[in-house]
């Protein structure tokens, strides 16, 4: 099998399709590991892995945490609320006083483009992004594709359209980069204010039409509207964007084909899906919060597996 | 490079009738009893006792396959990473006889880590060990296993490996 390329993990644009690959295969072997009676590993038992979240997070940072756990490996969380950040201290001063107490892994999510870049250059540890500013999350667009490919087999060829809110959603980048290195044909649509000027560049179509959209594709993935980056209004109110983006019965039910619903959490039920259509037997985003824990645990396996031991 | 011969495909198949004899007479009707392969090489030649089994008896034999990789203690420590394999046991081993099966037995220490492996399916009753190559005196850790094909004395330098195809054979590559 070949070798994992990198020894952070930034971004999915510098991942090659066989890291792509190799992820989801050892994913696929967590995944059985993690629905056993014992659900504990103990590979990582001698790896110290610090959380650093620098922004508000659920979901990814109980996700990394249980992988972690999974894994055996020793934890330190880090919050930035009520942190020596507040008293001036900067980024690298703060991680480095961490990587002081031995720490092999950081995941840090970060309001800041670029962070995770910019730590991997400063520190001596492996980084693993867990999201930075409206940039990449990609371990979010990791378990979307696994999910995917976990449900329909194969991906390439696929129509997969993502919905919702593309400016403010570093979810959107991360899933375009990983579709197209898969082979998927990507499309983009919502209100014009929310489609980046320039996205086609990345090779994908621009619609704003939600209908035809769901019409092309085999598989959506809904986006949330990202009130917390928006200084600006970008389009008149939730009400109205619900009734010209929001996914429900009434329009799944006027497509000529039965499609895939996905969603990256957290949901504002009502906005841009139905609680009827979050629930459904066509969606898959409770698949993607379990597949979220096995991807997670084959990246910090694989970087792991590059720090040799001393 | 020089190749021995150390089992023909005759040979292994009067070695595995002989296996199979002995754990029928261990586990009479397999009713309490999994046979588990130990990935990756371990698994053929389960394969070869579970369908023996079924030819020369009509029991339900429940039979699965174990990946030991997350359980190894080399992790880190060899070039490249280790490659984990399918794990396939879709039932409760609590209270069970298992029996690992594995071609070769050399230093232990998969075995080691497979006896840490099964612990994540629940508490068997028992664990046997079934082995087609007993290396002897090579062993960095206290294990024995209690069916055995063939013991052989080998170099440390030496190879031995187990061909499953047409021909099943045994080679000492030194």
């Amino acid at each position: 099998m070949k070798d994992f390329s990198s020894t952070h993990l930034l971004g999915i644009k510098n991942l090659s399709y066989d890291d792509i690959i190799l992820i989801f295969n050892i994913a696929s072997r967590f995944k059985e590991v993690i629905n056993r009676p014992i659900k504990k590993v103990p590979t990582l038992r001698d790896i110290t892995i610090a959380n650093l979240f620098f922004e508000n997070s659920t979901r990814t940072k109980l996700s990394f945490e249980l992988a972690e756990k999974r894994l055996s490996a020793e934890i330190l969380n880090f919050s930035s609320l009520g942190s020596s950040l507040s008293k001036g201290e900067s980024l690298v001063d703060t991680v480095n006083n961490i990587l002081a107490m031995k720490v092999d892994i950081i995941v840090v999510r970060h309001p800041d483009p670029g962070a995770a870049l910019f730590l991997s250059k400063n520190i001596n540890a492996s980084v693993v992004n867990a999201g930075d500013g409206s940039h990449e999350h990609p371990t979010q667009a990791l378990l979307d594709c696994y999910s995917i490919i976990e449900r329909i087999n194969n991906i390439k060829g696929k129509n997969i359209l993502l919905l919702g809110d593309i400016k403010h959603s570093r979810v959107a980048l991360s899933n375009i980069f990983c579709l197209k290195k898969l082979g998927a044909n990507v499309r983009v649509c919502g209100p014009p204010t929310l489609i980046p000027k320039n996205i086609s560049d990345l090779g994908v179509e621009v619609s704003f039409d939600m209908k035809d959209s769901l019409n092309w594709c085999d598989v959506v993935n809904v986006l949330r509207i990202q009130l917390e980056r928006q200084n600006l209004k970008f389009f008149p109110s939730l009400r109205e964007y619900a009734m010209l983006y929001g996914v429900n019965n009434e329009v799944l039910r006027s497509l000529n084909k039965e499609i895939l619903i996905m969603h990256p959490g957290p949901i504002n039920r009502g906005v841009e899906i139905t609680s009827e259509v979050a629930d459904s037997h066509q969606s898959i985003i409770l698949d993607q919060v379990e597949n979220g824990v096995a991807v997670r645990m084959a990246i910090l396996y694989l970087l792991a597996s590059k720090i040799k031991i001393s | 490079m020089n190749n021995k011969v150390i089992l023909n495909s005759k040979q292994i198949s009067i070695i595995i009738d002989r296996l199979c004899y002995q754990l029928i007479e261990t586990h009479s009707d397999f009713s309490n009893t999994i046979l588990i392969g130990l990935q990756p090489r371990g698994v053929f030649l389960a394969n070869q006792i579970v369908s023996r089994l079924a030819d020369i008896t009509n029991y339900n034999i429940k039979y699965g396959e174990l990946d030991t990789t997350f359980f190894r203690d080399d992790f880190r420590r060899k070039k490249g990473i280790l490659t984990p394999n399918e794990t396939n046991i879709d039932f409760n081993i609590e209270n069970l006889d298992i029996v690992l099966i594995d071609d070769v037995l050399y230093t232990g220490r998969t075995i080691r880590s497979a006896l840490d492996a099964i612990g994540s399916f629940g508490r068997a009753r028992s664990i046997e060990l079934l082995t087609l190559i007993n290396r002897r005196f090579s062993r960095q850790i206290p294990i024995e296993p209690k069916y055995i094909g063939k013991s052989i004395d080998v170099f440390e330098a030496e190879y031995v490996v187990v061909n499953w195809g047409v021909e099943n054979n045994v080679i000492l590559n030194n």
